[in-house]
This record gives C-alpha cells, sequence and structure tokens, in this order.
C-alpha cells in the first residue's frame, strides 16, 4: 500500500534526478573520479548542488576551510527546511534519523503536501525520501559508467525540478492555504535575487521571511 | 587521493549536521516553542515559493531569449496544475514544453 503511493508520488522526481545524478556522474569521471566516488558522495551527501560543486572542489583541488565554508553557505536552506518540520517529524520512531539526512529540496515539497488516505504516515514518508535517494545515486552510477550524455539530447530535463516546485506552488495556492506566506517566499525572495545576486541571495531571503512571517504572528497575538 | 576523501568528508559532514541541526537543538520529547509550531505551519509554503525563485535565478532577462523558455514553460505548469489537479501530469508537461522550446524554437 504505502509502497505503492510512495512509488507514485516520487515520479515527479524520478527523470530529473536520474538526468542530473548523471550529469554528476559524467563530471566525476571528466575530473578522474570513479564509481566508488561517485556512490560515496551520493549515498552521504545526497546534495545535489553541493555535489555539482563538489567535483570543482575535488578538481581544485578546494583548501579544507573553502570546502567547508561552501558547503554551509550552498546548504544553508536545509536547516529552514530542518526548523519547518520539527513538528512534522516529531513522532517519527525510528525513520526519523533517515528522514531528517534524505530531506532535499524535491523530497521536502513532495511531503509537505499531506499524506495519500490510509498510509502509515511515516513508512510513506520514509519510502518517498528512500526512492528519490535511489533515483540520484542511480543517476550518478550510470552516469560515471557509461561516462557520456545519452544518445538523445535530454537538454532541458532539469526544468522538471522546477515543474516540481512550480506545480506544488500551484496547488497549494489554489487550496487557500497559508497564501500570504507563499507570497512572502516568493517575492521576498524575488527582491533579494534582485538586490543581492544569484550567488548570495537566498541566505538573505531566509532571514528576511523568517522576520516577516514572525513580525505578523506578533501582530495576530495582539490582536487577540 | 587522501585529500580527495578529506574533502568528500567535509561536504557529507557538513550537509548532515546543517540537516540535524534544528533538531538536535529542539530535541526530546517536550512541547516546542509555540514560535516554532508557527514556522511549522507557514514556512512550508514561503519555502516552496522561495524554491520556485532558488530555481530560476539564473534566468538573464535582459539577453536573448530573454527568460521566454521559462516563462511559457512555468504557465504551462500552472495551467495544467490549475485545471487537473495532478503534480506528476502537470510535470511531463511542463518538461516537455520546455524541452520542446530549447531545443527547437529558442
Amino acid at each position: 500500500m504505502e509502497v505503492k503511493k510512495a512509488f507514485i508520488t516520487s515520479l515527479p522526481v524520478l527523470a530529473g534526478y536520474l538526468v542530473l545524478g548523471m550529469g554528476f556522474g559524467i563530471m566525476m569521471r571528466a575530473a578522474g573520479y570513479g564509481i566508488l566516488w561517485v556512490l560515496a558522495m551520493s549515498l552521504t551527501c545526497f546534495s545535489g548542488t553541493l555535489q555539482y560543486v563538489g567535483v570543482e572542489l575535488l578538481a581544485g583541488p578546494a583548501g579544507i576551510i573553502q570546502t567547508a565554508i561552501t558547503s554551509l553557505v550552498v546548504n544553508a536552506r536545509y536547516m529552514f527546511y530542518g526548523i519547518s518540520m520539527i513538528e512534522k517529524y516529531k513522532n517519527t520512531g525510528k525513520y526519523k534519523p533517515y528522514l531528517i539526512f534524505a530531506l532535499t529540496d524535491e523530497t521536502y515539497t513532495l511531503l509537505s503536501e499531506e499524506t495519500p488516505e490510509g498510509c502509515d504516515e511515516n513508512r510513506y514518508r520514509f519510502l518517498v525520501s528512500f526512492f528519490n535517494h535511489c533515483y540520484w545515486i542511480a543517476g550518478g552510477a550510470i552516469g560515471n559508467l557509461i561516462g557520456r550524455v545519452l544518445p538523445f539530447s535530454s537538454r532541458g530535463v532539469e526544468f522538471s525540478m522546477t515543474a516540481i516546485f512550480v506545480a506544488s506552488f500551484t496547488e497549494q495556492w489554489l487550496s487557500g492555504k497559508n497564501r500570504f506566506s507563499a507570497a512572502v517566499g516568493l517575492i521576498t525572495t524575488l527582491a533579494c535575487l534582485l538586490i543581492f545576486g544569484a550567488d548570495w541571495f537566498l541566505i538573505p531571503a531566509m532571514l528576511i521571511i523568517t522576520l516577516i512571517l514572525s513580525f505578523f504572528r506578533k501582530r495576530e497575538v495582539s490582536d487577540k | 587521493m587522501k585529500h580527495s576523501l578529506i574533502l568528500v568528508a567535509i561536504m557529507s559532514g557538513v550537509t548532515i549536521l546543517i540537516r540535524f541541526f534544528p533538531f538536535i537543538v529542539f530535541r526530546g520529547k517536550r512541547e516546542a516553542p509555540a514560535f516554532i509550531v508557527y514556522l511549522g505551519e507557514v514556512l512550508p509554503q514561503a519555502i516552496i515559493g522561495m524554491l520556485v525563485i532558488y530555481c530560476l535565478r539564473n534566468i538573464k532577462l535582459t539577453a536573448s531569449p530573454f527568460g521566454l523558455p521559462e516563462l511559457i514553460a512555468v504557465a504551462f505548469v500552472v495551467l495544467l496544475q490549475a485545471i487537473k489537479h495532478n503534480t506528476l501530469l502537470s510535470v511531463i508537461g511542463g518538461t516537455a514544453a520546455y524541452m520542446i522550446l530549447v531545443q527547437l524554437v529558442f
């Protein structure tokens, strides 16, 4: 039951993770790193953006401090996800460590929607996270072993990641739930992108979103 | 080899620490502060809005094709989702539209 539902939920991620994973595997091979390196990184890091940047850090080779700071800046957004999941993941029992470890952008978005009727919620969340992790590992391994792109052009397939966020945003907007915070997230991030540029906008955006949302909570409370 | 191993360990270690940090701070059975409960309710929608912009961060609006493939495909995803309410369908349709746009049109 949960296996089937979780698999269906994970399907929108399948193509994107396979192809982006392959891209990572191919880049690693070009930099002289074989399958064991790819598996080690996809298994333990499981962060698309950092793994792509990581190929350059390895090839540099970058220093220890630079690698640590880059990892921190690139992935700081995961802390933001964690804060919003503390309550949701509170009673997840034996699945908790893995659920926390495997919380990518895409898994976070898929799991922010309601669990299908009749599913054991924790098992379902675990399976969605696990399937996505498998796609990512498989993509990296395939790309590294083949070492070149697919015979047909897959250019543009990375848009499937964007499409997941846009579809989820639309669905939640239409449901009428928390439209205010949806608008705050979208507009604040856009403003920060225009002000700070594509390399540095995310951390200020997260801080300002938190500030705005907490300001409006205070007002709600004092209104009562 | 040894240096590469250290770098991989740092990347994974830092990422794992970031992911676990909020849960370590608010661990235990006791109730999380009301503020954290509130953030848990309102942040997901804001984060998904943030991710939409994050994915589109490298569009150049000032040079050809002026972000048109992305904007058209995003509009198509919104439309599909609003009509059919099926995420998988919206993702497949939007991605197909985008691939056609970047490979054949622009």
